[in-house]
């Protein structure tokens, strides 16, 4: 028996990028049983191993192809907190499936659609998958950041039976779920259910908070047994050239943040969004995918991404990239921004750009981009982008001078993702540096284990 | 949810809220701001703490109704509620401990002022206020100010204090000698000429910008200014900065950003229906 990998139904690509809806359509369950038969069981699945949750694969893979499917969302939800928002957003190609046996001679198994299968049909399927709180051990836990990172450990230490209090800086938990990715990648209600599943078993969520300035980490140390920082690397990093303060200049986190949580794209939001003609998106990861596609579809007649490397250097997830030129953006590869240029009431005209050729590799690995003397040119556009990365916010660290960091402002953990004080633990972005949401849930996974470990005292 | 527990109308377009937020009349420092969402659906906007009662656990803010969110919020009575305030942000401002001190307050920023008078007085610090607006009825905080050193109110008509602008006092008690530090909230256009007037004098100068927010944390960057050529985010860095650096040229064209926007949802939103359509998003002069 030979099945071909299955492949995922989406939106029609011009009626997509003209709507703010979810572009991946989900498997039937037909498609999904089908897939699920590719899996051969290995006896040392290196597909879990290239998992940062560990999830057992094979175990919720051969549920389905029994048609067991509240086993298949049992043992799936029993791994992975998020399984409905992994399933979506984890780069897949580069974790599980990368690894996969299939993968030698034909396609790797669709693990990452299988998983959104599953996690859909546990949300169709109320009561099937329930989490529960443990007997109470009395401990209070903090959490500072209702991203993936902290909602993945609130799940984890509400289990283990201890009171948990998330501490969330915007009006609405979710973090970078809710403010950075888009509506037609991941539907807010699908947060919205992690998130009332979190309260149902117990889990404290209080908005409007933000740690280093509503109360310090010593005031938060001091009423909790302890307290897992996952905060984020929420600072815009710029490009530093001229014109970067002109109108219609964004961050990327700006940008998708009026977008997304303001939810500008829906009429009837009272906050504003400027509807460019020419967007020019500058970078090359899975962010600035998000918001060159959101530019398409707020309206702009060009959406163009502007990348110094060329498309194989990029950092996006290749289903990204594919469904950004599906949906008719831009690439302008192999192309560096020198200046934004502006007219005389200061709104952005166009970028000033100069074209690269690959060189020797970096450090990174990649072939570094050089500039072609001579090659200078004006992109012309009425609003830019900038989505080159983020760095450490030092709002709450700067309220702690006894939390060691590193050169950056990351802080720094030990293996068990431990701080410099004891007791305060970090993990996701604040330590990582930009990462994605799975390795920042391995960490809320993780650290919320070496936390009940050392309220049990066995540190 | 945030009960409002006093409604003052200060001006014909600017109205004094009192809001239940224990926690931030505890600890707000003269300087600091909060970002309040009204509703669902509603914008995210910073506003200065322009006074808090710590037993009462309610904070001052004083809102000039400009566009369709601060219609909203000055709509608001006692007993009615704002979904979200969170705070207190941006840094506490920058005191002299001792000596003589100037503040300089345009029409609402008379308010913004306000608290950092007050900081000084308790230090010890000698305080002149040099408050203004177009006409009698367009002075506010005038008690209060009062109660904190000697008061100067400048009217644009003469119909109240002395007629002029702030600025034409301000120059003159800098003529006088002896002043220690200069701190001016108002309108772009005031702070920009406070700067330029105490600049020749040598005579430090903080002015407090409220450019446009969404988080106020440091994510989003869209509340950038430039300081002596570099950006700032004024959210985390300021929002007080020395005046003698602050490009205003830059501010008062980013504060521009979404006029058109906000004026025609304010259009929308006094014809009666705040229903807005997506035409109604600025658009950029064509390239």
């Amino acid at each position: 028996m030979k099945i071909a990998r299955q492949a995922m139904p989406e939106q029609d690509a011009t009626q997509r990028s003209g709507n703010f809806t979810e572009v991946n359509l989900g498997f039937t369950e037909q498609m999904a049983l089908l897939e699920a038969q590719r899996c051969i069981q290995c006896k040392e699945p290196k597909c879990v191993q290239g998992c940062p949750v560990m999830v057992n694969i094979p175990r919720f893979l051969q549920f389905i192809v029994e048609g067991d499917l509240p086993g298949a969302a049992r043992s799936l939800f029993g791994d992975n907190a998020l399984p409905a928002v992994t399933g979506r957003v984890c780069p897949q190609e580069t974790q599980c499936e990368v690894q996969c046996v299939r993968g030698l001679k034909a396609k790797p198994v669709a693990i990452g659609y299988l998983e959104r299968f599953v996690a859909d049909w546990a949300r169709a399927h109320q009561g099937v998958v329930t989490l529960e709180a443990a007997a109470p051990t009395g401990k209070k836990v903090a959490i500072v950041g209702g991203g993936p990172a902290g909602l993945t450990a609130a799940g984890e230490l509400v289990k283990r039976g201890h009171e948990v209090t998330i501490y969330e800086a915007l009006h609405k938990p979710g973090g970078v779920l809710v403010y950075g990715i888009p509506e037609f990648r991941l539907p807010k209600q699908i947060v919205e259910e992690e998130v009332a599943r979190l309260v149902q078993a117990g889990v404290k969520i209080e908005n409007n908070v933000v740690i280093g300035r509503t109360y310090t980490l010593p005031e938060l140390r001091a009423q909790f047994d302890a307290v897992f920082i996952a905060n984020g690397a929420g600072l815009p990093v710029f490009m530093n050239v001229p014109g970067e303060n002109l109108k219609g200049v964004y961050s990327a986190n700006e940008y998708l943040t009026r977008v997304n949580l303001m939810e500008a794209y829906e009429l009837g939001s009272d906050t504003p969004i400027m509807r460019a003609r020419r967007v020019a998106v500058v970078g090359g990861g899975n962010v600035a995918m998000d918001a060159v596609r959101t530019a398409k579809r707020l309206g702009a007649e060009r959406a163009i991404l502007v990348y110094r490397r060329s498309r194989a250097e990029m950092p996006a997830r290749v289903e990204e990239i594919h469904h950004a030129d599906a949906e008719g953006v831009d690439f302008e590869n192999l192309v560096a921004p020198l200046a934004i240029i502006g007219n005389a009431t200061k709104w952005v005209t166009g970028l000033k750009c100069q074209r690269m050729e690959l060189g020797e590799p970096d450090a990174s690995g990649r072939r570094s981009p050089v500039a072609i003397a001579g090659s200078e040119f004006v992109l012309e556009c009425d609003a830019v982008v900038v989505a080159i990365g983020t760095r450490a916010n030092p709002l709450l660290t700067a309220t702690c001078p006894d939390l060691k960091l590193n050169r950056w402002g990351n802080i720094e953990v030990t293996d068990n993702g431990m701080t410099s004080i004891p007791g305060i633990f970090a993990g996701g972005d604040i330590v990582r540096g930009a990462a994605t949401v799975i390795l920042a849930m391995g960490d809320g996974k993780r650290s919320a284990q070496a936390i009940d470990a050392y309220l049990r005292g066995g540190f | 949810m945030h009960l409002i527990t006093a409604r003052v109308q200060l001006s014909p377009n600017v109205t004094r809220l009192d809001v239940s937020v224990p926690r931030i009349a505890d600890i707000r420092q003269p300087g600091q701001f909060v970002i309040v969402r009204r509703a669902n659906g509603a914008e995210r906007i910073p506003l200065t703490i322009a006074d808090a009662d710590p037993i009462n656990g309610t904070i001052t803010l004083v809102i000039q109704a400009v566009g369709k969110s601060t219609r909203e919020l000055v709509a608001l009575a006692p007993g009615d509620a704002i979904q979200d305030i969170s705070g207190p942000l941006g840094h506490p401002t920058e005191m002299i401990t001792a000596g003589r001190a100037v503040c300089v307050g345009g029409g609402v920023g008379t308010a913004v002022v306000h608290p950092i008078a007050q900081g000084l007085h308790q230090r010890g610090v000698d305080v002149t206020s040099i408050i203004g607006g177009r006409s009698q009825e367009w002075v506010i905080f005038e008690q209060e100010l009062r109660r904190l050193g000697r008061v100067v109110v400048c009217t644009d008509d003469g119909s109240y204090g002395r007629k002029g602008f702030v600025t034409d006092a301000t120059r003159e008690v800098l003529e006088a000698g002896g002043v220690d530090i200069v701190y001016a909230v108002g309108p772009v256009p005031m702070m920009r000429a406070v700067a330029d007037l105490t600049r020749p004098y040598g005579v430090h100068t903080i002015v407090s910008l409220n450019p446009v927010m969404v988080d106020g944390t440091g994510m989003c960057g869209g509340c950038r200014v430039d300081v002596g050529g570099q950006t700032k985010f004024a959210c985390v860095e300021g929002p007080e900065f020395d005046g003698h650096l602050v490009d205003f040229d830059l501010l008062a064209e980013r504060l521009g950003t979404y006029r058109e926007f906000e004026q025609q949802a304010a259009t929308t939103c006094e014809a009666g229906s705040c229903r807005r359509a997506a035409e109604h998003a600025p658009q950029p002069p064509a390239i």
